[in-house]
C-alpha cells in the first residue's frame, strides 16, 4: 500500500483548505529530493544496496539519481575524501544550485576516519558545509536511510528565507563560498 | 645464450671499476651499487651494451635510511627481457637535497617515476623535463615519505583531536 504523505496543519472546510506556503514547499520538497551520489569507496557500495529493492530508497521519493549537480537538491558524499579531491569536491558543491544540502556518510566523509595522514581530507566540513553526518565504517543502508529522513526532516521544516538569511551568507562566508 | 650474475658483473666492472662499490646477490637479484656521478654512465651502459641489454626499466624510487651514513639512495630496477634477467642498481647520497640525473632520456616512462620520487622523498632530477608533483597536492609542504616525522604529529592542524581522545 502506498502511504501517502501527511497533509499539514491548516484551516479546512467543505472542498478547500488553507495552510502556509511554506509548509506546502517543504511537503513537496521533502518527498522529492534528488541526490547526487559522489561515492568514493566502500560508502558508495552501501550506497548501492540503499538505492536497490531491499532497503529502496525510492519509498522516501529519492529514487531519481541526478548525475548532474545543477539539477541535485542532496550531495550525498560516501567514502574517502582525498585532499586532492577536495577542490573537485568542492566544484560540485559550488555547482547545485539552492536550495541544496548535504549528508557526510561514513567516518571517513565525517572525520576522515582511519586514515589519519597527510594525504586525506579530515572531514569534508572543512571544504563545504555539512548538514548530517552518518557514522559508520561503512554506516549500513538502515543508517544511511535513517541519514536521508534526517535530511528530509530538515527540508521539511526548513523556512523559505533561511537561504536568504545573514546567518547563512555567513556560513558561506566562512567556507569562502560565494 | 644465458646471461649469468658472473657475466653482467664481470662486464660492468670491467667498464667502470672504480665506480662500483659493490655488486653481489641480494634476495635472489644482482644488486650493483653505484657511485652516484657514474650511474648515468652505468646505466647508458647497462641499456646499450648488445650483451647485456637491459632495455627495460621496471621501476625506480628513492629510499631514505635515516640511521645510514649516507641516508639517501635512489634504486633502479633493469630488466632484460630476452633473456628475463632482472638486476638492481642502488645509488648512495648524503645531500639534503639529493640530485641525481634524470633517466628520461633513455625512458619516457621514467618521466613519471621520476616526479613521483620528487613528490615523496624530494629528490631533484637533472634533465627532466617536467619535475612537479604528481600524486600529492600541488601545494604540500614536505616530502612525505621521508623517515623523519614523528607517527603522531603533534602539530596537525587538521585533526580534531577531541574527537579522537587523545
Amino acid at each position: 500500500m502506498v502511504q501517502l504523505a501527511d497533509k499539514p496543519e491548516g484551516f479546512e472546510g467543505p472542498g478547500f483548505m488553507a495552510t502556509r506556503l511554506d509548509k506546502l514547499v517543504g511537503l513537496a520538497r521533502k518527498n522529492s529530493i534528488w541526490p547526487l551520489p559522489f561515492a568514493t569507496s566502500c560508502c558508495g557500495i552501501e550506497f548501492m544496496a540503499t538505492m536497490a529493492s531491499t532497503y529502496d530508497l525510492a519509498r522516501f521519493g529519492s529514487e531519481r539519481l541526478s548525475f548532474s549537480p545543477r539539477q541535485a537538491d542532496l550531495l550525498m558524499v560516501m567514502g574517502t575524501i582525498a585532499k586532492k579531491m577536495g577542490p573537485v569536491l568542492r566544484q560540485v558543491y559550488e555547482q547545485m544550485a539552492e536550495p541544496k544540502w548535504v549528508i557526510a556518510v561514513g567516518a571517513c566523509a565525517s572525520t576522515g576516519g582511519i586514515f589519519d595522514t597527510y594525504s586525506v581530507l579530515q572531514g569534508i566540513d572543512r571544504i563545504i558545509p555539512v548538514d548530517v553526518y552518518v557514522p559508520g565504517c561503512p554506516p549500513r543502508p538502515e543508517q544511511i536511510l535513517d541519514g536521508v529522513m534526517q535530511i528530509q526532516n530538515l527540508v521539511h521544516n526548513e523556512s523559505l528565507r533561511r537561504r536568504n538569511s545573514p546567518e547563512y551568507k555567513e556560513l558561506l562566508a566562512s567556507y569562502g563560498i560565494e | 645464450m644465458s646471461l649469468t650474475t658472473e657475466d653482467i658483473t664481470s662486464r660492468v666492472t670491467e667498464k667502470f671499476n672504480d665506480k662500483i662499490e659493490s655488486a653481489e646477490m641480494v634476495a635472489d637479484m644482482l644488486t650493483i651499487v653505484v657511485k652516484k656521478d657514474a650511474i648515468l654512465d652505468v646505466i647508458t651502459f647497462l641499456k646499450n651494451d648488445p650483451t647485456l641489454n637491459f632495455h627495460y626499466l621496471t621501476t625506480c624510487c628513492g629510499i631514505h635510511y635515516p640511521d645510514s651514513e649516507k641516508r639517501f639512495a635512489m634504486m633502479y630496477q633493469l630488466h632484460n627481457m630476452p633473456e628475463n634477467v632482472r638486476i638492481r642498481l642502488k645509488s648512495f647520497t648524503n645531500e639534503e637535497e639529493p640530485v641525481y640525473p634524470s633517466l628520461t632520456g633513455l625512458w619516457g616512462s621514467a618521466n613519471w617515476m621520476e616526479r613521483e620520487t620528487y613528490d615523496f622523498f624530494g629528490f631533484r632530477f637533472t634533465g627532466h623535463p617536467d619535475l612537479r608533483r604528481i600524486l600529492n597536492v600541488d601545494d604540500m609542504v614536505g616530502w612525505p615519505l621521508r623517515k623523519e616525522y614523528p607517527l603522531e604529529d603533534q602539530a596537525r592542524y587538521d585533526k580534531d583531536d577531541k574527537m579522537f581522545g587523545r
